[in-house]
């Protein structure tokens, strides 16, 4: 009888602590096998010697990474100097992201706030309306991005109408266009984080910033900012690494001069042109600056816990 | 009171964000009713397109795609809804255990991995292990993306279940088995349902995985769209996407109602 009066500890009065491993199990198999082993075998493959019709040679070598970072002229016969051509497309990518990652921030800071200060009603509204376009395919809202603003497409129609400009604007096949792409497709991923620390944020600080003389601004600067941070990083995160590795915005809305890391690994796979061991190179480079950001991230969670 | 909540220019902010998302896809829908063969210039409201997804020239590759799709949606979804209801009941109920955290990051690695990296290190598994790509490999691929987005809302909703009704269940000697099927199967269904819509949306929507993983001849909807707009948009295309658009909506309106419901039995 005392086993009734006394609370049971979490986990053990429901009896699934017997069985841990088998309800675990296809979890492990499933990912296991199917993600972890295979990021790992791209990272053997990244050391492997190309094979002519796509695929590998069972011979390892560095000749991709050295591919990647330096070039030893026509022949590999010259003295290796720096190979930007692959480094220039790295960094596009990366300030390309970030910049899409500040302009989300900078419209969805303000949409996620707004959201959160209306009434319980008109919020789920909001936030329905925000919601939904996360759920629509990301091809389709792409291919209608570039359906609006393409040389002849409705954007450029109406702006001539108004006669806000002459020619239409060659926005299709631009750095812009791509990085409008990004910060359309990804929107959503800022706002609902967000959303979610404002929601939680307590008014009466800024009501005891507002008793205290300081201005709207200074109190959003000083006091909501610094609380909201951890919905802020997580939004940036969400936002930044998936644009790093994009395809579909760049392919569809870019061109040559627009070319970003997603596309270069994409193309290292496709028929006889493409090399396997670069292409897994390029991935595993893009996956190490994608962690790295995951790691800053998780030091400044837990230095925010602690404080 | 209002004061500190409002900042002049917010509401601006929020209203071009909703005319920014919605715009391209509002102009599209509306351009899939254009009776004109020019995807320019406006030819009158006529449903001509449509008639033209089902029965024009296209017709049999977007069938065959959206049979692709459908099927690979419901089967991937249902196969990881099943293995994170396992998971989530391990990882909430199981108290503490050896390699649990490792475990939660196994969960989340998905999420983790760049789509693209993902891609191309399942393409080159595949071809090592000597798997001919097609049908089965994309479902195995999108059976494994699908676990953390089923994971999710079913472990939320379980989180917020009291123990309290298995006990009494289990003390009035139901079996282990008996608990799990009448007492706490019941109680994670919102949340099972809100997870297996997430992976089913999740599943129709991969793009870039599918298309490394598919094999020569083998469609989903998005890669088929894909390639037809590589040629240039089409009139149908925008038909499609109108349609794709509508199941869009429709689930993301049944996972709202059904977390709505979820949230009234829970208090």
């Amino acid at each position: 009888m005392a086993g009734g009066m006394t609370p049971a500890p979490q986990g053990n009065g429901t009896g699934y602590r017997a069985i841990v491993g088998p309800l675990l199990i296809p979890t492990w198999v499933m990912i296991g096998i199917f993600l972890v082993l295979p990021v790992l075998l791209m990272a053997v493959y990244s050391f492997l010697t190309k094979e002519f019709r796509g695929g590998v040679v069972w011979d390892f070598t560095l000749a991709a990474y050295d591919q990647f970072f330096l070039n030893r002229g026509l022949f590999g016969d010259e003295p290796p100097v720096i190979e930007w051509t692959y480094i220039t497309i790295f960094w596009r990518s990366i300030w390309q992201a970030a910049l899409a990652t500040l302009i989300c921030l900078i419209v969805g800071f303000p949409t996620a706030w707004f959201i959160a200060t209306r009434p319980a009603r008109t919020r789920a509204v909001w936030l329905f309306l925000v919601t939904v376009p996360y759920w629509v395919n990301l091809l389709i809202r792409t291919v209608s991005l570039k359906f609006l603003i393409r040389e002849n497409g409705p954007l450029n129609e109406s702006l001539m109408a108004l006669g806000l400009i002459t020619d239409p604007l060659p926005l299709v096949n631009t750095n812009l266009a791509v990085q409008l792409g990004l910060f359309y497709s990804y929107l959503p991923f800022m706002v609902l984080p967000v959303y979610a620390a404002v929601e939680r944020y307590n008014f009466a600080l800024s009501e005891a910033a507002a008793d205290l003389y300081a201005s709207r601004w200074v109190t959003l600067r000083e006091i909501v900012l610094p609380v909201v941070k951890p919905g802020i990083i997580a939004g940036c995160i969400l936002v930044f690494v998936p644009s790093l590795g994009a395809f579909l915005a760049p392919d569809l809305l870019g061109g040559a001069k627009t070319f970003m890391i997603g596309s270069l690994i994409d193309e290292q796979f496709r028929g006889s042109q493409g090399n396997w061991p670069f292409g897994a190179a390029a991935a595993m480079i893009l996956m190490t600056l994608v962690l790295i950001v995951l790691t800053v991230y998780a030091r400044a969670q837990t230095k925010g816990d602690a404080r | 009171m209002k004061g500190v909540r409002h900042y002049p220019g917010f509401l601006a902010m929020a209203v071009a964000c909703l005319v920014i998302l919605y715009a391209p896809l509002i102009v599209v829908t509306g351009y899939s009713f254009n009776g004109s063969t020019s995807i320019t210039t406006w030819g009158g409201f006529s449903w001509r397109w449509y008639a033209d997804v089902f029965t024009g020239p296209d017709a049999p590759r977007f069938k065959a795609a959206a049979w692709n799709s459908i099927t690979i949606a419901i089967l991937a979804a249902t196969t990881a809804t099943a293995i994170a209801v396992a998971a989530s009941v391990a990882m909430i109920r199981g108290g503490r255990f050896k390699g649990k955290s490792a475990t939660f990051a196994l969960i989340n690695l998905p999420l983790m991995v760049p789509e693209i990296v993902t891609a191309v290190a399942t393409l080159i598994f595949f071809s090592a292990i000597g798997l001919t790509t097609g049908y089965m490999t994309i479902l195995i691929a999108h059976i494994t993306f699908c676990i953390p987005f089923a994971y999710l809302p079913i472990a939320a909703r379980l989180q917020g279940i009291e123990e309290t009704y298995e006990q009494a269940a289990r003390d009035l000697y139901a079996t282990r088995a008996q608990a799990f099927r009448l007492i706490l199967l019941p109680l994670m269904m919102p949340g099972i349902l809100s997870g297996f819509l997430l992976a089913f949306i999740i599943s129709l929507d991969d793009f870039i995985i599918t298309n490394f993983v598919k094999g020569a001849g083998m469609e989903t909807l998005p890669t088929a769209i894909f390639g037809s707009v590589k040629q240039g948009i089409k009139p149908n295309i925008m038909a499609i996407s109108t349609m794709m658009l509508a199941v869009s909506v429709l689930f993301v309106t049944l996972s709202y109602l059904v977390n709505r419901i979820g949230q009234r039995t829970r208090s």
